[in-house]
């Protein structure tokens, strides 16, 4: 399911330093064609279709076609990532469709605190990590 | 013509990786480091939002012990992961790591992780140690709790910078050597300490899909084996590098079946209807004592299924829509209540797919698939090296100080190199870590890391000659392409250079025919693998001749480069272990039994990065003490 650009929708993410895209895959395989401002996927083969590109696309110009070598044409999962929940769309190959929404954080972007409030201590030699033991909730186990 | 200027970057840890590992050990030493006025550098190859095996997200968290609960001990998960590995596991390392995981548990729920919780308030389990949760975002929350804290430590995070090679002094690591990826750059880090925390390596061997497909492997593309070069170019002893991992998934997406199996209690059978786990129950007995225990070790489970393909009764399916038909059954008097349990069912089983691959969604979809009306087909997928799940490859890493064991030279987590530390799929024989306990020892690294510093605070001795020598070698793919690209009409054949995809796919052809790939149904021999080795020898000299036209193809050619010796570490221990101890992840066809008087130890190994020569050794297990 390599990702694809949709080109009349790519605008080259013109108003970043960089495009979204190129920012977030994890296998480095967006490029920006400069000339046509336009982002496309430099080795569909090496995609893993993790949609990282297609979940962040300020322009939902991105999208998938499934991995030609073993998935019937005519189906499409289509993500919608909000900042509590993602909706996504499963469209069959028969035209049925399903749709699920899912919690994906229970904070606020950006929120995450690093102890979480846990008491710390600071001797380097312990075994108990810095959050730790509260962090557990009962004693480190020790042999 | 390329024209690379030199960044340096000195620190006091340096981090290389992003995962989930860098990111617990990040999180972990920005707290100490901020006490002791030290600097925390995490160096990337990619994003860290979405960097690693949890680019994707996640539908469960595989180890949770439930200390706090009373549900399980420390020692309860040692004896199932001592059973799971056939007797082979490190178990001060998998009791130091359950020892710690809730509390990395615990954390990701205070950052915003949805762990699933019953009307009572306690967490959902989907099996004994595994929790249910929304995890699409689990990446971005466990990274976002990484930056914040080295913000707030004033360390600093560098991103899609591609780590090559340690630097060396004598036999203690001082920083490591490696590129930009958008800019011509070559980036020295200099540093007290280093911890590996760059994954395992998928992509060594060839996969079935060798199509666009090519890329939906199970553990992700982007695991290159760099974790286990750096620390077999360091010199570093490495552990279990013949405990390669198979999963069987839903074929060809290689979709999760643990909600199918855990959540449903869906069957495996065959073509013709026989569940291979009873069927062949009997075969067991030829691997006991760790065949005769539940839960049967993960490769023997696969061994049983193997045998079924191999005597012509693939395809092998997930009994799905038995499972639904069971749960119908349960409800026959209620069919509101069913209703609603089947709505949920439909949800859970559709987000397990949705939450970590997505492919399986799309590949059901594309076939009209009704799990409630027939069954899927399922399949082993090709061999990864993952330390982290029930593979077992990585470094041999000091043990934690309070355990009376033979495994301690230093600190908790650092190899057999002084200052270099491992941890997640970079450390070994500590399997079943998985995301959160990958975590656990990243934070324990972290610790342990920033000890060694305050304790060995003494600036780097790095060589300018080593850092030359080394930054001719990064960029050398480039100037080769450069120098003869013009001399063929056609640049990607050309006498000169192999570009990285061909070499690529020259080391896939070694593994997958000789040293126990799909297509040699995961078996091999003496013979084949002394063969692999000779044609080794080749494509270790023509790893020179790799050929990169631009910055990515340079990072795909020394990606590659790390496979290979992956792939050379995998295939010397398989010869080095004379027998069959993993069945259902290879099977020696010369030496087809276990032997338990001979290798009931573990398989160690050791490259002289002056020499390039590899020592093979045994060493003991030690039992952990009821």
């Amino acid at each position: 399911m390599p990702s694809f650009v949709i080109t009349e929708k790519c605008d080259g993410c013109k108003g970043l330093d960089k495009t979204a895209c190129m920012y977030i895959c994890p296998n480095d395989l967006m490029v920006l064609d400069m000339e046509k401002m336009k982002a496309y996927n430099r080795d569909p083969m090496m995609c893993w279709e993790c949609q990282c590109c297609v979940k962040i696309c300020p322009q939902q110009a991105m999208d998938v076609r499934g991995y030609a070598d073993f998935i019937p044409l005519g189906a499409s999962v289509v993500p919608l990532r909000g900042s509590e929940d993602i909706m996504w769309t499963i469209k069959f190959r028969d035209g049925s469709l399903k749709r699920f929404k899912f919690p994906i954080r229970t904070t606020e972007e950006g929120s995450a605190d690093p102890l979480a409030g846990y008491a710390t201590h600071d001797d380097l030699s312990s075994h108990c990590l810095a959050t730790e033991p509260e962090s557990l909730g009962c004693d480190v186990p020790s042999k | 013509m390329a024209n690379f200027e030199t960044v340096e970057v000195s620190t006091d840890l340096l981090i290389v990786g992003g995962g989930f590992t860098a990111c617990g050990a990040a999180t972990e030493a920005a707290y100490w480091a901020k006490k002791n006025g030290l600097k925390v550098t995490v160096v990337d190859k990619a994003a860290l939002d979405r960097s690693g095996a949890i680019a994707m997200g996640l539908s469960a968290i595989n180890q949770y012990v439930g200390l706090r609960e009373g549900d399980n001990t420390c020692e309860e998960y040692v004896n199932y992961v001592r059973q799971d590995l056939m007797g082979i596991s490190r178990e001060d390392l998998v009791y130091n790591i359950a020892r710690h995981v809730d509390s990395s548990v615990h954390l990701f729920e205070k950052w915003g992780l949805k762990i699933w919780l019953d009307e009572d308030g306690k967490y959902v389990h989907e099996g004994r140690w595994q929790l249910m949760i929304n995890g699409e975002s689990y990446k971005i929350l466990i990274a976002e709790a990484a930056k914040n804290a080295i913000n707030d430590a004033g360390g600093e995070i560098i991103e899609r910078v591609f780590i090559c090679e340690p630097l060396m002094d004598g036999n203690k690591c001082v920083g490591a050597i490696g590129f930009s990826t958008r800019e011509e750059k070559i980036y020295v880090f200099k540093a007290k300490a280093t911890i590996t925390a760059m994954g395992g390596a998928v992509h060594v061997f060839r996969p079935r899909s060798a199509g666009e497909g090519f890329g939906r492997s199970w553990y992700p593309p982007f695991n290159t084996g760099s974790s286990a070069f750096f620390t077999i170019k360091a010199g570093a002893e490495m552990t279990c590098q013949e405990v390669r991992f198979i999963p069987v998934r839903f074929k060809d997406a290689y979709g999760p079946v643990g909600a199918w199996f855990l959540l449903f209690k869906s069957r495996a059978i065959s073509a013709t209807g026989g569940e291979y786990m009873a069927v062949r129950k009997d075969e067991l007995q030829n691997w006991a004592p760790y065949g005769l225990v539940k839960p049967i070790p993960a490769n023997l489970r696969n061994y049983l299924g193997m045998l079924d393909v191999e005597a012509g009764l693939g395809p092998l399916y997930m009994e799905t829509d038995e499972a639904i038909a069971k749960i119908a059954d349960e409800f026959k008097d209620d069919p509101k209540a069913f209703k609603k349990k089947m709505k949920e069912l439909d949800s859970e089983a559709w987000e397990d797919f949705l939450d970590m691959t997505i492919s399986q969604a799309h590949l059901w979809a594309a076939l009209n698939v009704k799990p409630d009306e027939k069954h899927s087909e399922i399949a082993a997928c090709e061999p990864y090296f993952i330390g982290s799940h029930s593979g077992a490859s990585g470094a041999w890493v000091s043990g934690p100080e309070d355990l009376d064991t033979p495994y301690k030279w230093g600190y908790a987590n650092m190899t057999t190199v002084d200052g270099l530390f491992a941890a997640g799929d970079a450390s070994g024989a500590s399997s079943h870590k998985f995301s959160s306990g990958s975590h656990a020892e990243g934070r324990i690294a972290g610790m342990a890391a920033i000890k060694y510093v305050v304790d060995n605070n003494n600036e780097p001795n790095v060589d300018a000659a080593q850092v030359e020598a080394l930054s001719k070698k990064i960029t050398a793919p480039i100037k080769l392409y450069d120098a003869h690209c013009n001399e063929t009409t056609q640049p990607e054949v050309n006498p000169n250079y192999i570009k990285p995809d061909q070499f690529m796919h020259r080391l896939q052809k070694i593994m997958d025919e000789y040293a126990g790939g799909v297509s040699s149904a995961f078996k091999t021999s003496k013979s084949l693998l002394e063969r692999a080795m000779e044609l080794f020898v080749y494509l270790k000299e023509d790893s020179a001749k790799i050929g990169a036209a631009n910055l990515h193809e340079l990072m795909r050619g020394w990606e590659n480069m790390h496979r290979m010796y992956q792939g050379e570490a995998h295939v010397r221990t398989m010869l080095f272990r004379d027998e069959t101890r993993w069945p259902g992840y290879y099977y020696r066809a010369d030496t087809p039994t276990m032997d338990n008087d001979n290798w009931l130890c573990f398989a160690n190994c050791r490259m002289d990065p002056a020499t390039e020569e590899w020592e093979m050794m045994k060493r003991d297990i030690w039992t952990l003490p009821e």
